[in-house]
């Protein structure tokens, strides 16, 4: 089976977008991942779109079919991939999947999400179809809620305090400033987090990622027409686990299984291990979920999650830096772009050139989670310069 | 929101959302609330049928929802458990009475509550809520 290579990425500001609607962030992302590829929409073959809810959140369906026709894609093969808040990373997989089987060369995989059209209440009740419908969106669980149940049952078991988790976002929000694409670009401080209004108890407002508008594009390529380009950055393994869609149906919600099985696929098809890793890019969608995710990803012991972070290991300089370009926290989370930009980000990384406060120094291979409802989808990327 | 107007939707769930009846795996023995139609475990080799749970349990973890989503905002802030019932399985619930009562270890039984209100005249949904169990005889006459 071919290699495939990731010779371009794009992606629009992530930021409440209040002039700009669904079909321009995604066209405008896309044309920045075809320019920075220095190739012609004429070439791509077919395009994949992560997309969670435009239905609700724009009242519009059919978005793959949208993004292809505002880009003037048509009338090439459109396909929307759905997996809440890991659709980006899913389009990826999908589109990493089709020129793996060698039906495709080039493969734009995109990811777009606009959700400020709704008010606070109805993007809440939104985000929730990614939970279970029935049995905890229907008794007044939120997202936050579901991550709060999390964070208690952590703390308990791990004797995880809410200063360490208060540290991841400490720690995203240092990194996002560096980054123009970050919708807030600002420093906290621990006790900004934590006297921050609670919003589902442990987790106050500034654990939590916000709603954002924004779009994210790459363009994948097989072996064979990445000699072409100079720069191309490898995708050596993509893994997907599915988990129960509701929380309460898991023995331990300490871990998340999903995780912990994409990780194994992907770095079994990598041939590599978590020590390998220069970065990584995780699903920072709530701050205790980054403690979790380091753990499951195999970068430190069971539990001990808090204390990487308290250590200071994921800073850039640190051990493994996490988030270096600013996470979901700071730079925003529209849900279906997220998962591609975490991409995007790790291909930047590889290449070099990211503001120097912020750039992974030698960085040869990085590793992205991406992570759907309170973890019923993970996608596992690792990427690498060779 | 249209799916919280939806009679049938409700109706189908009235055995186990009223009445706490889950269902057990004939083959395995493993129990699911909410009730499954194939056994997880078992899958086409497993034969499930109805079961009643007491629907009596202990608080694994529990969160105050102050931020609450539509159709609950006049509720906030609310106590949501995850409750580990006596029958092994958990499930995700609202506490009732005060939310400074609610803390992790300690059991809970079930009460029949409004759950919430579709708009001024719409549906009124109710369904289990959980009160802590202190032994005594209870809101439920």
């Amino acid at each position: 089976m071919t290699r495939v290579a990731i010779v371009g990425v794009g992606q629009t500001k992530f930021d409440e977008h209040w002039e700009r609607s669904l079909r321009d962030l995604s066209t405008e992302a896309g044309a920045a991942a075809l320019h920075d590829a220095k190739l012609g929409g004429e070439h791509v073959q077919a395009l994949f779109v992560g997309n969670m809810s435009s239905g609700r959140f724009v009242g519009q369906e059919h978005m793959a079919a949208l993004a292809a026709d505002a880009a003037g894609l048509n009338p090439i093969p459109a396909t929307r991939c759905e997996a809440a808040c890991a659709s980006g990373a899913l389009a990826f997989a999908s589109a990493y999947n089709a020129i793996k089987s060698g039906k495709y060369d080039i493969v734009v995989a995109a990811g777009a999400e606009k959700m400020t059209d709704l008010k606070g209440t109805d993007a809440i009740a939104t985000l929730m179809g990614a939970g279970d419908q029935e049995w905890e969106s229907a008794i007044g669980l939120t997202f936050t809620g579901l991550y709060a149940l999390i964070a208690r049952a952590h703390m308990q078991k791990y004797g995880t305090t809410r200063e360490q988790m208060a540290m991841v976002s400490v720690n995203n929000h240092r990194n996002g400033v560096h980054n123009p694409y970050a919708q807030f670009r600002k420093e906290i401080s621990i006790k900004d987090v934590l006297n921050s209004s609670m919003i589902a108890d442990p987790l106050t407002l500034l654990d939590c990622s916000p709603i954002t508008d924004g779009a994210a594009a790459v363009v994948l390529v097989s072996e064979k027409f990445a000699k072409n380009f100079p720069n191309p950055v490898w995708v050596l393994g993509v893994g997907q686990a599915s988990d129960t869609l509701a929380l309460h149906d898991r023995e331990n919600i300490t871990e998340m299984k999903a995780t912990k099985a994409a990780a194994q696929a992907a770095y079994r098809e990598a041939g590599l291990g978590p020590q390998d890793m220069n970065l990584a890019e995780v699903h920072d969608c709530f701050s205790i979920n980054e403690i979790i995710a380091v753990e499951d990803l195999g970068f430190c012991r069971k539990g001990e999650g808090g204390k990487f972070v308290e250590q200071g290991s994921i800073a850039v300089g640190g051990k493994l830096p996490v988030n270096a370009t600013g996470g979901l926290k700071s730079i925003g989370h529209p849900v279906g772009a997220t998962g591609i930009r975490q991409i995007a980000d790790i291909v930047r990384q590889l290449r070099g050139g990211l503001p120097e406060p912020i750039q992974v120094k030698g960085a040869r291979r990085g590793i992205a989670l991406n992570i759907g409802g309170s973890g019923a989808t993970a996608v596992v990327t690792i990427l690498g310069k060779e | 929101m249209p799916h919280t107007s939806s009679v049938p939707l409700f109706w189908r769930l009235k055995k186990s959302k009223y009445m706490m009846i889950g269902s057990k795996c004939q083959t395995c023995g493993s129990v699911f609330f909410p009730p499954r139609v194939i056994c997880a475990k078992c899958r086409s080799r497993g034969k499930v049928a109805d079961h009643q749970f007491t629907g009596r349990g202990v608080i694994e973890s529990f969160t105050i929802i102050r931020a609450a989503p539509e159709g609950f905002e006049n509720a906030a802030p609310y106590a949501v458990a995850l409750i580990r019932l006596d029958e092994g399985t958990s499930i995700s619930g609202q506490v009732v009475g005060s939310i400074e009562d609610v803390a992790a270890g300690k059991r809970v039984r079930p009460v029949f509550r409004r759950i919430t209100q579709d708009g001024d005249d719409g549906l009124i949904h109710y369904g289990i809520k959980w009160e802590i169990d202190d032994g005594s005889a209870g809101t439920e006459a």
